[in-house]
């Protein structure tokens, strides 16, 4: 186990140096970082050739993918292009912001969707089985930032109508202070509650559907006749013997989504004006400064490898049928 | 086996020349020949024609299809249909609520949002199908490559699936359209079909590399056949159905993208009318006026939703192995 471990961390790295290449390349076709300066009537060519030269754009792409990663590990991403700004500082605080978010929209979608999957398989063919999946196919039509928008709408119909404020629509705390200890807790529930929501609502379909399939297919195998046959109660059968087996790949699933989620983040905390990663990745891109975006590319693109490790890591750990060796 | 297989013509059974009209093996040139002595006729049918039933016989898919041709037809024709035009305004119509006169109510400028919606739809039914059938060409060309020869070009089709794993599709789509600059709904498509061509690739290389070893391939070059006869006439034609999914799901997939992509403003800009920039529009316009994000949103939920189950009518109507429909 202990070598399989380190041999897939080991195999991480070059996975890693690669995509870093592929980040820095691929932001670096894409556009010239200084072409907002060159439309400027008030910058000198001088002045741009200066900037291009302290920031090294004049030198061939592969020199320039030296220097960056030079700067990401030893200054911490370094600075952004206009202003001169640390990137890291701004970037660690908004990666606490959006995995506090991501989270806890993924524990709240496993939670949900294993049980509206476990009990649709139970239940197969019944009301709820087929309201269930109504829901999730319309789950999988809806754009998030459609549902995001909905849902501010109806705070803001809410609102209107009886004068409550139930949940914010936007903002990370209450610009009024947030209080402490208890209150301040409420307060980031209230403001976070709308966004986890919107972001939970796709995986939430995705994940019941995926339970209910696999709980299926347990539920027909052998060892459940088995069990059934040894005379187990059905309880037994079905939270000893099939749904902890039914479990077990929900793991890669969720792993796989967890990228996509990054994804969800950057519309949900748009619309919501979360001060979190995908806020700052618009805002970085909207600014056109290359050196956040590749940090942020760089950011994410290790987390979901560090995250499908530990998938693979805990699939071993539930699944004694895998060996490693 | 062989019988369920999409129509299959055996290199072995090329007509010798001068044969027209000679029958092929199986397919009986006329059906009246085929009547049974006690005089039950029986059609000859092709594998389509069994797709076609299979897929009619799915209600759900079939109605689908039904509604999805009409809001597309409706966009189409949105220049005969819509009430308005869609940036008339109408300054004795601001901001109103749905009534009989405006049935998606007006924006702040009195323009209104039916009109638009249907221009809307106009522009993202021409982006989803020009995705759907350029990602599929491409697909379709560098996954059989790639599945048929391997090499180089599966190398690099499997490190940029590898590479889409790692980084969410919608950031590297954002990063590229923020540098294409102000979009059209044809380039908005090609940088569409650019990055999304990998997943049909996928299918057609999946499906490839098994159909490689099949007993009718090796057939088939033992009679002599070319790479890209065997290619064109073996193997495309038993990855269609898996190619017609993949293309119809491409389609809602690239709307919902167009939307969100536009929704951020990176994507078609305003005059020109996109679902999602509607939607953008009626955010900054206030959430008071709940129909301007409204009404654009459900169209989208209802497109996307029929193309999602055509889809899946196709992937049961197509599929050879499954059991015939009686009838």
């Amino acid at each position: 186990m202990l070598t399989f471990i380190i041999r897939r961390i080991l195999y991480s790295i070059p996975v890693l140096v690669a995509t870093s290449f592929l980040i820095f390349t691929f932001v670096s076709i894409t556009g010239d970082p200084l072409g907002r300066l060159r439309a400027r009537p008030d910058i000198t060519a001088q002045q741009i050739q200066s900037i291009a030269h302290s920031k090294n754009l004049d030198k061939p792409v592969i020199i320039r993918y030296g220097y960056w990663v030079r700067d990401a590990v030893t200054k911490q991403f370094g600075t952004t292009l206009f202003g001169n700004r640390k990137i890291w500082p701004d970037l660690k605080r908004v990666i606490g912001h959006t995995l506090q978010f991501i989270l806890s929209a993924i524990i709240i979608s496993v939670l949900l969707g294993v049980a509206i999957g476990v009990y649709s398989a139970l239940r197969q063919y019944s009301l709820f089985d087929y309201a269930a999946t109504t829901i999730s196919f319309i789950g999988f039509a809806t754009p998030v930032f459609w549902l995001a928008l909905m849902l501010q709408v109806l705070m803001v119909q809410i609102f209107l109508k009886w004068h409550v404020r139930i949940f914010y629509t936007s903002g990370l705390s209450s610009p009024t202070g947030a209080g402490h200890g208890f209150h301040f807790l409420i307060d980031r529930i209230q403001h976070l509650a709308l966004p986890v929501i919107a972001l939970c609502a796709l995986s939430t379909a995705v994940y019941s559907r995926f339970m209910r399939a696999s709980m299926l297919e347990v539920l027909n195998s052998d060892y459940v006749r088995t069990a059934r046959a040894k005379g187990l109660v059905e309880r037994r059968v079905i939270m000893r013997h099939a749904f902890r087996n039914a479990l077990i790949p929900l793991v890669t699933v969720v792993a796989i989504d967890f990228g996509g989620l990054f994804a969800g983040a950057i519309v949900t905390e748009t619309i919501f004006t979360l001060d979190g990663m995908g806020y700052y990745f618009i805002n970085s891109l909207f600014a056109s400064d290359p050196y956040p975006v590749m940090a942020w590319l760089m950011v994410v693109a290790t987390m979901v490898i560090l995250f499908n490790l530990i998938a693979d890591i805990l699939y071993g750990v539930f699944d004694p049928r895998i060996r490693y060796d | 086996m062989t019988e369920q297989q999409f129509h299959e013509p055996s290199p072995l059974a090329v007509a010798p020349p001068g044969s027209e009209g000679l029958i092929e093996p199986g397919l009986p040139a006329d059906p009246s020949e085929l009547t049974y002595a006690y005089g039950l006729e029986i059609e000859a049918r092709s594998q389509w024609d069994y797709a076609r039933r299979r897929f009619f016989r799915h209600r759900l898919a079939l109605g689908s299809l039904i509604l999805l041709l009409a809001i597309f037809g409706c966009g189409l024709f949105a220049n005969f249909i819509a009430p308005y035009t869609y940036q008339q305004i109408n300054l004795n119509a601001l901001s109103q609520k749905p009534s009989s006169k405006h049935i998606f109510g007006t924006d702040s400028a009195g323009r209104d949002s039916f009109s638009r919606v249907l221009y809307g739809i106009r522009t993202s039914a021409r982006v989803g199908v020009l995705v759907g059938v350029l990602s599929t060409l491409i697909g379709t060309i560098i996954g059989g490559l790639a599945g048929f020869y391997g090499g180089w070009i599966d190398n690099l089709l499997m490190r940029l699936t590898d590479l889409f794993l790692t980084l969410p599709l919608l950031a590297v789509l954002l990063v590229a359209a923020k540098y294409l600059g102000h979009s059209t709904p044809l380039k908005l498509a090609l940088l569409l079909a650019a990055l999304i061509w990998t997943q049909i690739a996928r299918v057609v290389r999946g499906s490839f590399l098994s159909l490689r070893e099949k007993e009718y391939v090796e057939a088939a070059r033992a009679a002599g056949a070319g790479d890209l006869r065997i290619m064109l006439r073996h193997m495309i034609p038993n990855t269609v159905g898996p190619i017609v999914v993949s293309a119809t799901l491409t389609i809602g997939t690239a709307i919902l993208l167009e939307a969100v992509l536009s929704f951020l403003g990176f994507g078609i800009e305003p005059p020109t009318p996109a679902l999602g920039a509607l939607l953008s529009e009626g955010q900054d316009q206030g959430l008071d006026k709940w129909w301007l994000v409204t009404f654009p949103g459900v169209v989208i939920v209802v497109i996307v939703l029929c193309i999602n189950f055509i889809g899946d009518g196709l992937r049961d109507a197509l599929d050879p192995t499954q059991r015939r429909v009686r009838a």
